[in-house]
């Protein structure tokens, strides 16, 4: 078990500093830099703002001095936003993300999981086939459609909340929702198989046999067990969530960082490109480590091996 | 059952949080607006801006909050055009034109309560002049005596430039030469100043982007003060109790929200959230124009929509091919069915102002434009490399790209490839003359001819184009000089004459600003842009 975490942790690192080592590099063989603008500074103020952030040192310098402020935890300043650290960004944002992220999830658990159970138990029934079109849809339409269509509907038609805004509770309601099932349709698709590959099998009947209700069947024998491929897909979903949330930030206007992803590439925001994507890569990490943990728990078939 | 216990209780606990009160500085939804009496703006403001600090900003979204927050020695009047006493209550030109005195506004205080001095101006001057501070407008002062050489760092005693402070009410301002647009381009942040013992104090005068711009540090000379500023949700401005013309303020509090999703920003706008958007999409303009024609403005900006013309690439560094492609475009069918937002048709490279319209005219037939291409060696367009039309990745420019694709072709039998590329990419092609023909646009930093010619300037680093012309450029200086206002229009129309004739750019059309505003909303149309806020408020 030791062995599983030392060995994980170790391989993480290494992934890390190569995507830093990459990112860093890349961003600077992209063409146009930070002061690249439509209206172009003389060469001399150029010069003037390459010296004030250090860019006219030789890049290995550079990258080595990055990789020593790094390890002091300090991600430097944002090219773009002058009077910003990129730290402080993150430490602004992230808590947005991860409030969008949870209260998504909880949506996407609350739909997806209900109905997965129910599809699967009602088998071949309309609740199947309502559930099952369900999964489909959700899955097939993307949220830069449900987004905008919810707002014209409950926003704009019913007046029931602002179009857009992350300033009060209300506000959170609408982009959770549109998130939440995007992952819903999956979640339930998911579930149901899982369940149905438990019910199907011999210990049900046996529970079945020995007079176990319908409810007790499905709650104390199957759920486990059926969540299994649902568990394996949260870890990775939770990352798509927090990092994927891009297009449902800029619909609704939400301060949180998957908009400073996208938008700091487009700015040749240097540091805080870099600082957006090793959080990025620590939280996939992370929680790709999670999944395997909690599977293993779930699932005495698998191993934590190194 | 515990499970199922727990899902209950958050579901309980989402539904009672969603329905607390909502936040009070928003206005509800549903509703049209902030409700009557009510003195708070909402206004959608295009990106997050980078920084408060006008000395460092550079954009029209900062442009918009900084002026709320700082004030320059004067400002654009009641209808948004000519100029009014702002921080300097009356002014007096030298007879040779090198001279200005200021006089500032005897009650003219910081938002701390200090008085504004001439010395803050003159401090503020020699910190964006400090070539530490690296600020991208600094050059706006070149034409102050010694301001380019100490930025050039050639100059060290900044008492040697011409700026001073005769006394505490009185700033002189000495220029290299008589520069007529001198009072025009003092609207330009740039030359707003700053509370130079704040931004000392939060992390010295050189310092790029320190907490000095945040709420509660911030001091600034503007009408407004800093209140909140979150990034990515909005920043809100209070009326400062110290501002020398506060009676003159019809607004009592302003919030600018950063609106980079155009649709958001429109939907804001239909749910109440904001009292005037940054922009309106363009399948917007029309439902607007039919529906709601009362929330729908269209203001003059003044701006060119254009295309430069790599001039050092074969073949169309031949006069006559980039004169067969410029004539062979039909504007008026590019306003009216692609751009669709009122923009004019352009026929020169400089948009009409109150000051200068140019009476040169891009004139000439398709017969004339298939006869150019047939003498330039490729009758039809036979023979003729296909040539690309750089744009970068915007569906506007996508569609206008492949309407003028449509007409060459049509028209001339000449073969355009499109080549879109991202915003950088797209700027550095373009600086590397790595292109054939590439879309640009041009909007003023200031209410003069000036800065539209200055771009063709022989190595200018916005020319991009190659194109040097030793006559050109002798005329760009000559207009600088010229104080007689007649005779500079003369000159700036023999300039655009030259442009016309030479051809380094392809001028389409002449900008507009759309956008949806409450119909309650008074804010005079200003042609960069640039709002002064005494002017702006909703009507009762």
């Amino acid at each position: 078990m030791l062995r599983f975490f030392a060995s994980r942790l170790l391989q993480s690192l290494l992934a890390l500093i190569i995507i830093i080592t990459a990112t860093f590099f890349m961003l600077r063989f992209v063409p146009g830099g930070p002061f690249t603008s439509e209206k172009a500074v003389t060469p001399e103020i150029l010069r003037n703002l390459e010296a004030h952030y250090g860019l006219d040192q030789p890049l290995w310098k550079q990258y080595f001095d990055y990789l020593g402020s790094l390890a002091q935890g300090d991600f430097g300043p944002s090219f773009k936003y002058p009077n910003r650290t990129v730290n402080e960004i993150l430490a602004d944002k992230l808590p947005v993300s991860l409030e969008l992220g949870f209260l998504s999830l909880l949506v996407a658990l609350l739909i997806g999981l209900p109905l997965g159970i129910l599809a699967a138990v009602r088998r071949n029934t309309w609740v199947d086939y309502v559930a099952s079109s369900f999964g489909m849809v959700g899955i097939s339409i993307p949220t830069f459609v449900v987004g905008p269509l919810l707002v014209l509907a409950l926003a704009i038609h019913l007046g029931w909340f602002n179009a857009s805004g992350w300033y009060s509770p209300i506000d959170r309601v609408l982009p959770c929702l549109v998130l939440g099932i995007a992952y819903a349709a999956p979640i339930s698709r998911l579930t149901r198989g899982g369940m149905l590959e438990v019910l199907s099998q011999d210990f049900i009947r046996t529970a079945r046999a020995k007079g176990a209700s319908e409810l007790r069947v499905v709650l104390r024998h199957s759920l486990k067990g059926g969540l299994l491929p649902v568990v394996s897909f949260l870890g990775p979903a939770i990352a798509g969530i927090l990092t994927g949330s891009f297009v449902i930030e800029t619909i609704f206007q939400i301060p949180g960082i998957g908009r400073e992803f996208v938008n700091s590439a487009f700015n040749r925001d240097y540091t805080l490109v870099l600082g957006t994507v090793i959080l990025y890569a620590v939280l996939i990490m992370a929680l790709n480590l999670a999944a395997d943990v909690v599977q293993a728990w779930m699932n005495p078939k698998v191993r934590l091996e190194a | 059952m515990t499970r199922r216990f727990l899902f209950l209780a958050l579901a309980t606990a989402l539904l009672v949080g969603g329905c607390k009160p909502r936040d009070t500085a928003t206005p509800t939804a549903g509703s049209t607006g902030a409700g009557a009496g009510s003195r708070v703006l909402h206004l959608g403001n295009g990106t997050e801006p980078q920084d408060l600090d006008p000395q460092i900003v550079t954009g029209v979204p900062e442009n918009k909050i900084v002026n709320a927050l700082f004030e320059g020695l004067v400002a654009y009047g009641p209808n948004g055009q000519g100029t009014i006493p702002a921080a300097a209550a009356s002014w007096s030109i030298s007879e040779d034109g090198l001279i200005y005195t200021f006089n500032l506004q005897p009650n003219g205080r910081w938002s701390n309560g200090e008085p504004v001095t001439a010395a803050d101006f003159v401090g503020s001057y020699r910190r964006i002049l400090n070539p530490k501070l690296a600020s991208e407008y600094a050059n706006k002062l070149y034409p102050v005596v010694g301001a380019r050489e100490f930025h050039e760092g050639k100059l060290q005693d900044f008492s040697k430039t011409g700026f001073k402070a005769l006394d505490a009410r009185t700033l002189q301002i000495t220029l290299k030469r008589p520069t007529s647009f001198l009072i025009e381009s003092l609207k330009h942040y740039a030359w707003f100043p700053v509370h130079l013992p704040t931004v000392e104090k939060f992390g010295g005068l050189e310092r790029k982007g320190s907490a000095w711009t945040k709420p509660g540090n911030l001091i600034g000379n503007g009408p407004y003060i800093l209140t909140e500023w979150a990034m990515q949700q909005r920043v809100i401005v209070d009326q400062s109790p110290t501002y020398w013309d506060r009676a003159a303020l019809r607004t009592d509090r302003i919030v600018f929200y950063p609106t980079e999703n155009i649709e958001t920003e429109e939907r804001m706008f239909r749910t109440g959230q904001l009292h005037k958007t940054n922009e309106l999409p363009l399948d917007k303009t029309d439902v607007y124009r039919r529906e709601q024609p009362e929330s729908l403005r269209i203001d003059p900006l003044l701006g060119i929509y254009f295309f430069r013309i790599n001039l050092t690439r074969p073949p169309l560094n031949d006069k006559r091919i980039r004169r067969a492609l410029a004539l062979a475009i039909n504007r008026e069918v590019i306003v009216e069915k692609v751009t669709r937002q009122n923009q004019k048709p352009a026929y020169n490279a400089c948009p009409p102002m109150e000051s200068f319209t140019s009476p040169v005219r891009l004139t000439g037939d398709l017969a004339e434009a298939r006869r150019l291409l047939a003498e330039a060696g490729y009758p039809d367009g036979k023979g003729l490399r296909p040539i690309e039309l750089l744009y970068n990745t915007s569906q506007n420019h996508k569609k206008i790209a492949e309407a003028l694709q449509q007409m060459w072709r049509q028209n001339l039998g000449v073969d355009i490839s499109l080549v879109n590329q991202e915003w950088k990419v797209y700027l550095d092609s373009q600086d590397t003359l790595s292109y054939d023909l590439s879309r640009a646009g041009w909007i003023a930093d200031y209410v003069d001819p000036n800065t539209f010619f200055d771009l063709w300037r022989t190595g200018d680093g916005n020319n991009d184009t190659g194109f040097s012309n030793a006559e050109y450029d002798r005329l760009l200086e000559e207009a600088l000089g010229t104080s007689d206002q007649a005779a500079r229009r003369a000159i700036y129309a023999r300039m655009d004459a030259i442009l016309m004739d030479e051809l380094p750019i392809i001028p389409l059309y002449f900008y507009t600003r759309t956008y949806a505003a409450n119909p309650r909303l008074q804010a005079p149309p200003n042609l960069v842009e640039t709002p002064n806020y005494k002017f702006i408020y909703l009507r009762d």
